[in-house]
């Protein structure tokens, strides 16, 4: 009986999350496919008459959405190759071969964890400046390359678990470091790998401080920036505008969905070990 | 000679990261705390003001002191709760009933939302005369607010807002929660320990780990919170939801005093460093690691 009781307190309380959850979506839904009268109507409605789905055809007519997403992949692709070239060889550097200064640098990366972006912002923009970067996807792509230290982390973790045996085997054999890591190391740490192309991508799709600070040329816009500007412009608009959203929000549901095991991995990974 | 070439290999390989270091680290700092001495607009010669900009801070410049009473309600309030919600909602998806796989992917979604799409999307639920939430306030019988457009009622709301995408943190705790020895558990219930016994002496010290890390974690990102008012209020109204980072972005991209928006930023370091600290003193007291003695 009691048993039964708490199971039912446990629903309730799980309806009444979801709902604080998916409410707004829905209610984004909607509106995205309703027409202005109906939107603004009073008493409002909750479901249109008939759905407008040509909405989703005018985000393009007001704004080169097109271009924002190639934009945005554009971006995404850079980082993931940014990504996945430098912090896997800086991490086997840091496990798999022995030279002064490796566990200094290790610190000094997962210190930078700590340091906010508030402090770094001007000044890389200063830098940006002096190397003649800005209004370009340069600031945007180029970090990446120097390694993450999120990523550090999760690799160094990682590749701590592989037993050196394999190392000193293919040395033997006479492989090269080079060789050792991509054809030895890289293939086991494939989850992790995944785990950086989906949290890469996320972050490049999401960011909006970089694209605000960098970019000023409309052509040169992300998805996040020109939703902004759709606000800006069209701030009454707003079946437009929740119809923009669904857009930018679609393609990063499917990666979710896609991806769902390596993406609970490493929010696991980062978080626990803390 | 083997020896020599690990060396050099370990060298190329971790040269990305020393120069990142180098490039996007140490020197921005250094730009950061040096410039902070300087008036400048990123045109004319920068001129040596010494400790100006912070005396001005300090003394002249009345949104400063605004931007960090806003700044420290709004992170000490939000995350709190943050973490209250976090783990209780953790608990629930942490209990054996069906359909739990469905209710962690809905309570997980509106964190995969990026924030420019939850800040136009809340920005349309808040609007006064269609949004959402007054809709549901009148039709339960009770006065309808202005939400964002209140200078008292704005800060509530963007802390309501933040409640909405904690997903990133309920994850977090439910694996940890997964991850607490079961011995231990059944040990407690063995020992006629009731659900409120198991948790203070098995959960909420086998989580404190988790919770500390995540509380240092949001209080940073809370002390930089940015882009909600930048797109929804740009501070207003009347500066009631101005955040440090706000203003300091509106003294360097707006007004182009890049000195003085530095001085802010190294402000705004030295507050993260010290809240951290005092986070990690008191972790002392309350955060319990395996295999450490009383």
């Amino acid at each position: 009986m009691k048993r039964t009781l708490n199971r039912c307190l446990v629903y309730v309380a799980l309806l009444f999350g979801a709902t604080f959850c998916l409410l707004p979506f829905l209610w984004q839904l909607r509106s995205s496919i309703m027409t202005m009268p109906e939107l603004f109507s009073y008493p409002p409605k909750l479901l249109p008459a008939d759905p407008q789905w040509k909405n989703y055809r005018d985000v393009f007519a007001v704004m080169p959405f097109g271009r924002y997403y190639l934009n945005t992949i554009i971006l995404v692709l850079w980082n993931i190759a940014g990504v996945l070239f430098s912090n896997i060889s800086i991490a086997f550097a840091l496990t798999r071969l022995r030279f002064k200064g490796r566990n200094l640098l290790f610190a000094l990366s997962i210190g930078t964890l700590m340091i906010p972006t508030s402090v770094t912002m001007i000044p890389t923009f200063i830098e940006w400046s002096w190397f003649g970067g800005l209004n370009t996807f340069l600031p945007l792509i180029v970090p990446s390359f120097f390694g993450n230290a999120f990523f550090i982390f999760l690799l160094v973790q990682f590749f701590r678990t592989i037993p050196f045996d394999f190392d000193e085997a293919a040395l033997i054999d006479g492989a090269s470091y080079p060789r050792i890591m991509v054809q030895i190391i890289l293939p086991m740490a494939k989850p992790i790998v995944a785990v950086m192309v989906i949290f890469t991508f996320l972050n490049t799709w999401n960011d909006f401080m970089g694209p605000l600070l960098f970019l000023n040329d409309q052509k040169l816009y992300t998805l996040a920036l020109g939703l902004k500007s759709l606000l800006s412009s069209y701030n009454s608009y707003w079946h437009i505008l929740m119809a923009a959203a669904t857009l930018v929000v679609l393609p990063l549901i499917v990666v979710f969905f896609l991806g769902q095991k390596s993406f609970i991995a490493g929010l696991t990974m980062g978080g626990i070990k803390g | 000679m083997h020896c020599k070439k690990e060396t050099l290999w370990g060298w190329i390989l971790v040269s990305p990261l020393a120069l990142g270091l180098t490039v996007w680290v140490a020197f921005p700092l250094g730009v950061a705390i040096s410039t902070s001495l300087f008036k400048w607009n990123m045109i004319s010669k920068p001129i040596f003001v010494g400790l100006q900009n912070y005396s001005f801070m300090l003394f002249g410049d009345h949104l400063f002191w605004q931007a960090l009473k806003v700044t420290l309600v709004f992170t000490l309030t939000s995350v709190p709760l943050q973490m209250l919600l976090a783990f209780a909602a953790a608990l629930l998806l942490n209990t054996q009933v069906r359909g739990m796989g469905v209710f962690r992917t809905i309570f997980y979604l509106p964190a995969l939302i990026p924030i420019m799409v939850s800040t136009a999307l809340w920005m349309f639920l808040y609007n006064p005369q269609y949004g959402l939430f007054n809709l549901i306030l009148d039709n339960l019988g009770l006065p309808t607010l202005q939400w964002l457009l209140d200078s008292a009622t704005v800060i509530p709301s963007l802390i309501i807002m933040s409640l909405w995408s904690i997903g990133n943190v309920v994850i977090i705790f439910l694996a940890g929660l997964q991850g607490i020895p079961k011995e231990l558990e059944e040990a407690c219930i063995i020992d006629g320990g009731n659900y409120w016994q198991r948790m203070r002496a098995v959960i909420l010290p086998q989580m404190s780990p988790i919770i500390f890390y995540n509380l240092v974690m949001g209080i940073i990102g809370g002390l930089q919170t940015f882009t909600q008012p930048y797109i929804m209020t740009n501070g207003g109204p009347s500066n009631a939801s101005l955040t440090l980072m706000l203003h300091l972005y509106k003294q360097a991209f707006n007004f182009s005093k890049m000195g003085y928006a530095n001085a802010l930023a190294v402000v705004l370091l030295l507050m993260t460093i010290a809240v951290s600290l005092l986070v990690f003193r008191s972790s002392r007291s309350w955060v319990y690691y395996e295999g450490d003695r009383k």
